[in-house]
């Protein structure tokens, strides 16, 4: 177990290798949260009453950070579902390398990823008016905060990229779930003009709690939809924290077992 | 000293429909070559990842360099190589970027890894498509770099699942001088393969499988001698079949097999037999459209133990894209 760390940077280390040799998917993955930012910004933004000093693109910043992190999930099991097809993941296997390693270094690419994509996008968010108020510590914890869930949600890629047999099953299934939670949340739109049995869904949906743990931790006011009294609405920081613990403790030592189990 | 050892293996699929392991039971002796010989969906791949680690069986024991492959799988992968069936490398990676990194999660060090990816290239003649991402390689190359990358650690006990399938006659002679350097390091290895041909060259024993079981074993010339070692077959003219019948009869000293205009017949003296043939047929002013001897096939091989063709048994569509049955 002594390798454990050594050998999945050594695993991250080709990740970061095969991004180098295949650079377009390095830019085709930042322009696509870009032109999210863009679009939102310049389509809605003008239609949309955020009733926020400084306009919509401060509540839609958190919202397009969260959404994006989220589909850490997907790419996550996207690249481990292709190792194993391959039959890298057979290779590995077969190696005398620290149990953990194979899937413990993809989270960290995965994560290295991420902080690449969050630093792009705050880039053209500030280029188009995105304005934190909050100050250096707390908008420093923000991104810890999305860097965290973009981590706990690549364990649940891993989980997924092992149980299916296709990346492209995976593909469907991580948009199937990614789309759904983050528009049924107050990332884009305020859910009080949603049945109350969404607006229940939507005030307890992960993303709906970082979208406001960020919102929070940016400096901004108005909670942009949150029903006034609900627990989550009101605790998102504690909220959002619960929930990334939790995906972490539970998929973590599931991922590894079902590494070590899995045979195709 | 026995490297490999399996007994009485069993491993069914969808629930139980499909044995793809049928109490399969083989060895191999310390520094030898084993060739597990069977077509398409006889479980060559099955037993293969078992013994490598991959995969555990439903009930039988197994034990590579003596240890138990079951109960302690990490002390195993520190003494064997594997080489699958179809080529395990990063494709987005140069084969130098494969064979480093393999050498990392070896705990080789870097100035080593670096060394040893080197040495291997050049050994498998790729150092000048080293630093040429894998997709552009050719079957070939790619199962010569598969193979570089079992051998980062000088392996006690060598896997390799159909190292030949998919490669084109040229491809294929080289593997085979590859891995016939290889065993003269010493090293055991079990081979598996369709080719009769193949287990021919390459090893000192071969086990026949079907099914999920060992139907027969022995050495290639033991096993030949069972399927009635090679055949000679003559084509000629229609005018001609009842005297070249006659010869062929003559030298075989058995019964002739007449199919159209091609007569045939079993040999046990290879080339002496068809430079007598020829002599007769010259002799008797005979122009044959076409001569030949044929070496068993594993097609022969099947139909004389056990009666049937070698069936290809139903395969996964993905599992299926290289290689046929020929
Ligand atoms: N994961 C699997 N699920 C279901 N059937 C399988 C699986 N793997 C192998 N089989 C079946 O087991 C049998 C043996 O397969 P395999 O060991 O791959 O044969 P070979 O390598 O000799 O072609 C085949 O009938 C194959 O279809
Ligand atoms: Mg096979």
């Amino acid at each position: 177990m002594k390798h454990t760390i050594s050998d999945s940077i050594t695993i991250t280390k080709r990740q970061l290798l095969q991004l180098a040799r295949i650079p377009e998917v390095l830019v085709f993955s930042t322009i696509q949260p870009v032109m999210f930012v863009l679009l939102f910004r310049f389509v809605f933004g003008g239609s949309i009453a955020s009733g926020q000093p400084g306009g919509y693109v401060q509540l839609l910043m958190p919202g397009i950070f969260v959404q994006t992190v989220a589909f850490t999930l997907a790419s996550t099991a996207i690249g481990l579902a292709e190792d194993m097809k391959k039959g890298l993941i057979d290779r590995f296997r077969s190696l005398p390398i620290s149990r953990g390693a194979v899937v413990i270094g993809r989270t960290f690419g995965d994560a290295l990823l991420n902080i690449l994509v969050l630093t792009v996008m705050a880039l053209a968010g500030y280029a188009v008016g995105w304005r934190p108020t909050s100050g250096g510590l707390k908008i420093f914890s923000a991104f810890l905060f999305l860097f965290m869930f973009g981590y706990a949600l690549s364990w649940i890629g891993i989980f997924v990229g092992l149980s299916v047999k296709e990346a492209r099953t995976v593909q469907s299934v991580g948009f199937l779930v990614t789309f759904p939670l983050t528009f049924l949340s107050n990332a884009f739109a305020p859910t009080t003009g949603m049945p109350r049995i969404l607006q229940y869904f939507a005030e307890w949906n992960p993303v709906s709690t970082m979208v406001a743990a960020c919102r929070q931790l940016f400096g901004l006011k108005n909670q942009f939809g949150a029903t006034a009294n609900s627990w989550p609405s009101q605790h998102p920081l504690q909220t959002s924290l619960m929930y990334m613990v939790l995906l972490m403790v539970v998929f973590i030592p599931l991922s590894i077992r079902k590494y070590k189990n899995t045979s195709n | 000293m026995k490297s490999i050892t399996a007994q009485h293996l069993v491993k069914t699929y969808r629930n139980g429909q499909v044995r793809a392991l049928d109490d399969l039971t083989l060895d191999v002796e310390e520094g030898t070559v084993l060739s597990v010989l069977g077509p398409n969906g006889a479980g060559k791949t099955t037993a293969v990842r078992i013994l490598a680690t991959l995969l555990k069986p439903d009930s039988g024991i197994a034990t590579v360099a003596g240890i138990d492959v079951i109960k302690h799988p990490e002390k195993v992968r520190e003494l064997i190589g594997l080489s699958g069936q179809y080529a395990a490398v990063d494709e987005t990676l140069t084969g130098w970027d494969n064979l480093v990194m393999f050498g990392r999660l070896y705990h080789l060090g870097k100035a080593a890894s670096i060394k040893r990816a080197e040495d291997l290239l050049e050994r498998f003649s790729l150092t000048e498509s080293a630093k040429r991402p894998i997709k552009t390689y050719s079957g070939g190359m790619r199962r010569r770099l598969d193979l570089a990358a079992s051998l980062i650690v000088q392996p006690k006990v060598l896997f390799l699942d159909e190292p030949t399938t998919g490669l084109d006659p040229r491809g294929r002679q080289e593997m085979w001088g590859v891995i016939q350097e290889l065993v003269k390091g010493g090293v055991t290895l079990l081979l598996t393969t369709q080719y009769l041909e193949e287990a021919d060259q390459l090893a000192d024993e071969i086990a026949v499988i079907d099914r999920g079981k060992v139907i027969a074993r022995g050495t290639s010339d033991a096993l030949k001698k069972q399927v009635g070692g090679e055949r000679l077959e003559i084509t000629v003219e229609n005018s001609d079949i009842a005297k070249t019948q006659e010869i062929i009869a003559r030298i075989s000293g058995t019964a002739t097999h007449t199919d159209v205009r091609t007569i045939s017949a079993p040999v046990s003296t290879g080339s002496l037999a068809l430079m007598d043939a020829l002599r007769a047929l010259d002799e008797a002013t005979i122009h044959p459209l076409d001569i030949a001897l044929k070496r068993p096939s594993l097609d022969d091989v099947f139909l004389s133990l056990t009666g049937h063709v070698a069936e290809e048994t139903v395969e996964e569509p993905a599992k299926k894209k290289r290689g046929g049955k020929k």
